[in-house]
């Protein structure tokens, strides 16, 4: 047999029978799987065996009886749920906040992009975004705490000022009508800055010559910034909207559970937050388990949902 | 390149930067307000309601705060559970993401996508207390650790970043003689360094930042952490509004006493602060392509 010049004298075995090398496989990655075993058993029991929890939502589920000991309801809580006034109610909430939160905050970090990408001193630009990043990094009590200190109607500098200019105070902390904005106002203060750093990335793959080229053809700042860097942000601000569909009805929790109130609890109770207080602090295990489990199914809708979009749009999808 | 400016692109220069400057300035004075505050007298807080600069110093709240075991055994939880958690954290984390960086292992593709799942469905907060409470950790300080310990979008993201370094270096260890685990510890961790960084400062972040988890296991006040302990202080300062009123405070705090824990509440992340921002935003972006 004639052999090529360069071409192998043997060729490896390819007839290994594939059961035996899959076997071999295992047993050679035995060290991968040892590695592997402590986070999968975490998986195990923090993310899956609370999912088989869910059961719980068709039960009648007392503690003294056990999950095994329980009457079987099907479909009870549901029901019971669906036909309550609080379901109105807590849609009601979540989808207000949920749009509020599309408007307001949404563009925020866009806006700060864009504003904080026309910098030209290094400094500068630095130093801003050093302390606008500072809020995310700081916890929903610290936020709320400060919140307190500003707007309490015994002192607070902002109710000072208010007082000044009107003459009367206003109770931001325990007015239905100020919940939503004051939620609002929150995100954006902590998050705006954080939302920037994406954004920002985004813009530092914009070539100059796309600038120069605008330029040369005439455009002035405001044309550059409309024609040339809001385009190259379109896909991220389309992939983050997608995004922020799916998790639609995840209101930041701890955030309302720290705003929430006597006063204002018709306008602040959410789905998450009610789940919360139905079931750790009254005990009704199986209804508020049948609650959440109506947000999360919900939730997995939108998410999937999302995703399509997110391919139909070309954006290759989340996963 | 020098970018001609026109007379209309400095006014807007001008008001950019003015702007920004406000932006700025909204997001760190009441930080600098609530510092200064904590160090003036009572009298000076309620008099003067916006100050940067106290008249006259204070330590009346810190030596208050210092001197109760309330506080001190709250901060010391506190410590506790930021130091345990990222190190536990950390530990699953890398541990897991290693071998599923692996293209070639059995079974890889059914733990992602188990991950993913996990990611996008969960059992929800009151079977997650089941398993806590079945597992006898009410009331442990590991129930701040345990249920949240490995953060799915960190493991995605060190997965992609492993998974990006030149497989190369990982075979001609091998052909020296080194080890699976050798190889993980010996070279893919080093050069995991920007990213281990990131992680363990998020994570630690996370863990010093938690009151949600201590206030769903823990009810035995000595073992709450200082984020809790400051909801409940102003829970109680609170009190007319209808709050839930605890009865471990008999009197109101006062002003000066609030601050102070609110800037206890937030000193490590604040002196954290420079070295965190040094690799964050490279360290998120890093392993974040898909993958």
């Amino acid at each position: 047999m004639t052999r090529l010049k360069g071409e192998p004298a043997l060729q490896a075995p390819v007839n290994v029978s594939p059961k035996r090398s899959r076997f071999q496989r295992i047993l050679r990655d035995k060290w991968m799987y040892l590695l592997l075993l402590p986070g999968v058993i975490y998986f195990l029991l923090f993310k899956i065996l609370p999912m088989w929890g869910v059961l719980l939502a068709f039960q009648n589920y007392s503690p003294f009886l056990g999950f095994w000991g329980s009457e079987w309801v099907g479909f009870e809580h549901f029901q019971r749920f669906f036909s309550d006034p609080d379901f109105v109610r807590l849609m009601r909430n979540t989808v207000i906040l949920a749009i509020y939160d599309l408007i307001f905050f949404f563009p925020a970090p866009i806006i700060l992009a864009l504003l904080l990408n026309e910098v030209r001193i290094s400094i500068y630009k630095r130093t801003i975004q050093t302390l606008v990043y500072v809020p995310h990094f700081m916890s929903w009590v610290i936020i709320a705490s400060i919140s307190y200190v500003f707007l309490t109607t015994s002192g607070g500098i902002i109710n000072v000022l208010v007082e000044r200019l009107t003459g009367s105070q206003i109770s931001f902390l325990s007015h239905p009508d100020w919940f939503r904005p004051m939620i609002i106002a929150q995100i954006i203060w902590k998050e705006s800055g954080w939302g920037t750093v994406i954004f920002l990335a985004a813009l530092a793959g914009v070539s100059q010559e796309q600038y120069e080229a605008a330029i040369v053809d005439g455009a002035g700042r405001f044309r550059r910034m409309w024609h040339v860097t809001l385009p190259a942000l379109r896909s991220t601000i389309v992939i983050l909207l997608i995004l922020r569909l799916g998790n639609f009805l995840d209101q930041g929790f701890q955030q309302i559970y720290l705003m929430t109130n006597s006063l204002n609890r018709d306008v602040a109770d959410v789905f998450d937050t009610y789940v919360y207080f139905m079931g750790i602090t009254q005990g009704a295990f199986s209804y508020s388990t049948a609650v959440g489990l109506f947000k999360a199914v919900v939730g997995i809708i939108l998410i999937f949902g999302a995703n399509h979009l997110a391919k139909r749009f070309g954006q290759g999808g989340i996963f | 390149m020098k970018i001609h400016n026109t007379p209309a692109g400095r006014v807007f220069d001008v008001f950019n930067h003015i702007i920004l400057l406000f932006i700025g300035l909204v997001t760190f004075l009441p930080f600098v307000y609530i510092v200064a505050g904590s160090f003036a007298t009572e009298s000076e807080v309620i008099e003067r309601s916006f100050f940067i600069w106290p008249q006259t110093f204070s330590l009346n709240a810190y030596e208050y705060i210092f001197s109760t075991t309330t506080f001190v055994r709250s901060i010391g939880v506190s410590v506790l559970v930021t130091i345990g958690g990222t190190i536990v954290s950390l530990f699953l984390t890398l541990t897991m993401a290693y071998p599923l960086s692996r293209k070639g292992l059995i079974g890889r593709n059914m733990l992602l996508n188990m991950i993913i799942f996990t990611m996008v469905f969960s059992g929800g907060m009151v079977p997650t207390y089941m398993v806590v409470r079945t597992l006898g950790l009410l009331d442990s300080l590991w129930a701040l650790i345990l249920p949240l310990a490995i953060n799915p979008f960190y493991l995605i993201i060190v997965k992609n970043f492993f998974q990006m370094l030149p497989h190369e270096l990982e075979e001609s260890a091998k052909i020296d003689g080194c080890s699976e685990i050798g190889i993980f510890w010996r070279i893919v961790l080093p050069l995991s360094k920007p990213v281990i960084a990131t992680f363990t400062l998020f994570y630690a972040v996370f863990y010093w930042n938690d009151f949600f988890q201590a206030l769903l296991y823990i009810s035995d006040s000595s073992k709450w952490p200082v984020q809790l302990l400051l909801q409940q202080i102003m829970n109680v300062a609170d009190t007319r509004l209808g709050g839930e009123v605890d009865t471990m405070f008999q009197e109101p705090p006062a002003e000066t006493l609030k601050l102070a824990v609110i800037v206890v509440a937030t000193l490590p992340i604040l002196l954290f602060y420079p070295f965190l921002q040094k690799h964050f935003a490279k360290g998120i972006l890093i392993g974040s392509v898909k993958g």
